[in-house]
């Protein structure tokens, strides 16, 4: 199954202003590890090779914390979204 | 502003079970959660247990949402295509007293919430905290993503999940490493009840869980877990962040990688993927306990570390966790004295439980297989050998086959290396 079918299965009350930032997109040109782009559960990252930087899908985001933990560079700023918005599990 | 005497900041086993036992110390209790309603934002396996849960809601299995009690338990490692397991079974854990349920999060926390909401504790739900609040160095309530938003309390726990903003904020917690957290996907595959329990040999109801070492996680720390729901399996895998960077490892492939081994994936055959889910994990250990206490605030939960990977525990020691803290604020505001020497006794009480003895007693796991990553790729594969040599039988006499097997166990594992391993899990496990 690839993971866009099953990201289609989660539910979101997406809000309008995104909790995640790039902190200085300079660092993602200069270093090629890009492990956002694997480590995110939910592939919120993308390497955008035109525009040579990372794209952020926030709004697909499962607020795992991972990515932020695990910028080798400390380059992600990331927040939980507002109160009420962001991920709804139906399962948990 | 609006004053409280606890303001509990997370809606999950730890905080709701703060707030119970706040509340039923007589204390004017709220609980702060950022979902809808307590249980959207909450993830875990799932095996919920008796004995901790029965201490903050006495006899809860006759009205919560619970899915199926556990009353068997497999080991399982995995080497390629081959399979080498271990279980119990006791079918007097299907009944009073139990041992362990499997629960999905969204129903039971939500159940448990309502439960707060019956012993008096107020629920705002759709609200971030942002921050303690202070008046020189004593807490005294917290802020609000809400405008006008804070709200003021004499005693804060702190039960914000793993990622632990505010306790870091407060400078009780250090910021998370990749080498202290698992990072976990899951997905609750459904299946009809009777095919569940055909496939794990079920009486009607009953359920069972299975664990998945070695390429499970394709040899990295970590631990992939299959769980019977009542119309579902729980089945997700998890790995320490920091090999899982360094292998270039997506958590979507080690899920997929584990579904599609032959012993899974004839598990799950022709059940559909519900939802997809992830969640980090706090296995720093005893060692990566934060300060568990400050004037007016304790610290509970994921969010204070508490949780035994070994024996896949932690919702229990959440839930401990947060019943002594409630105690302990109702406590000290009764004596009004809510000073950093009487949330002291929040953890001396720990101390003495097994939240923290289990902890202290694995307190040299986490560094045994950091620094062993071949643990979980050698032994697997010694094992499933042995025992495919062994259980072959053909012309080859027993002796000779016993022989056999002690050579290829000295091919993969040196003498020395073989030493070095008992010692060390004797070190780290016993």
């Amino acid at each position: 199954m690839k993971l866009d079918d099953k990201l289609f299965l989660v539910r979101f009350n997406t809000d309008k202003l995104s909790h995640i930032k790039i902190i200085d997109p300079q660092v993602c040109l200069e270093n090629d590890d890009r492990t956002c782009t694997r480590i995110c559960p939910s592939h919120v990252y993308h390497w955008d090779e035109e525009e040579k930087r990372i794209t952020i899908g926030y709004e697909g985001c499962v607020e795992c914390g991972t990515c932020r933990i695990g910028c080798p560079h400390g380059n992600i700023e990331w927040h939980y979204p507002r109160g009420g918005f962001g991920v709804s599990w139906k399962n948990g | 502003m609006k004053n409280f005497d606890v303001i509990v900041v997370g809606g999950g086993p730890a905080g709701l079970s703060a707030a119970i036992s706040a509340a039923q110390g007589g204390m004017k209790t709220v609980v702060i959660e950022r979902g809808d309603y307590p249980g959207t934002k909450n993830v875990m396996g799932g095996i919920l247990y008796t004995n901790a849960t029965n201490m903050v809601v006495p006899e809860f299995w006759k009205e919560a949402p619970l899915e199926r009690p556990i009353i068997e338990q497999r080991i399982a490692m995995l080497s390629g295509d081959q399979t080498i397991m271990a279980g119990y079974r006791d079918p007097a854990w299907a009944a009073e007293p139990y041992n362990a349920h499997s629960v999905l999060r969204v129903p039971f926390d939500r159940w448990l919430a309502k439960q707060a909401i019956k012993a008096g504790v107020m629920i705002i739900t759709e609200t971030l905290v942002i921050d303690l609040l202070y008046e020189g160095d004593t807490v005294v309530g917290v802020r609000t993503g809400r405008d006008e938003g804070d709200l003021g309390a004499k005693v804060v726990i702190l039960a914000e999940g793993v990622n632990n903003f505010i306790a870091v904020k407060a400078g009780l917690a250090k910021p998370l490493k990749p080498d202290i957290v698992a990072v976990t996907v899951k997905e609750v595959i459904a299946l009809p009840k009777e095919t569940i329990e055909d496939r794990f040999c079920l009486e009607e109801g009953q359920g069972a869980t299975i664990e998945l070492y070695g390429d499970s996680t394709a040899g990295m720390m970590g631990v992939g877990f299959i769980y019977t729901n009542k119309e579902s399996i729980s089945l997700g895998v998890g790995a320490i962040l920091e090999p899982l960077i360094r292998n270039h490892w997506t958590p979507n492939d080690l899920i997929e990688n584990m579904k599609s081994k032959p012993y899974v994936k004839r598990l799950i055959q022709g059940g559909e993927t519900k939802e997809y889910l992830a969640h980090l994990i706090p296995e720093g250990g005893y060692n990566h306990v934060p300060k568990l206490y400050r004037q007016g605030v304790m610290v509970v939960g994921d969010t204070a570390m508490l949780l035994n990977s070994l024996n896949r525990e932690g919702s229990n020691l959440a839930m401990i966790s947060g019943k002594i803290a409630g105690e302990v604020a109702a406590q000290s505001i009764q004596k009004g004295d809510i000073s950093e020497k009487a949330m002291a006794v929040y953890e001396t009480r720990l101390l003495d439980s097994f939240v923290l003895k289990d902890l202290y007693h694995y307190r040299h796991m986490g560094e045994f297989f950091e620094k062993n990553p071949h643990l979980l790729t050698t032994y697997p594969k010694i094992f499933s050998q042995a025992a495919k040599m062994y259980l072959t039988a053909d012309e080859t006499p027993k002796k000779q086959r016993q022989k056999e097997i002690i050579k290829m166990i000295f091919e993969n594992r040196s003498k020395i290396g073989l030493l070095k391993d008992i010692k060390g899990a004797w070190r780290g496990l016993l």
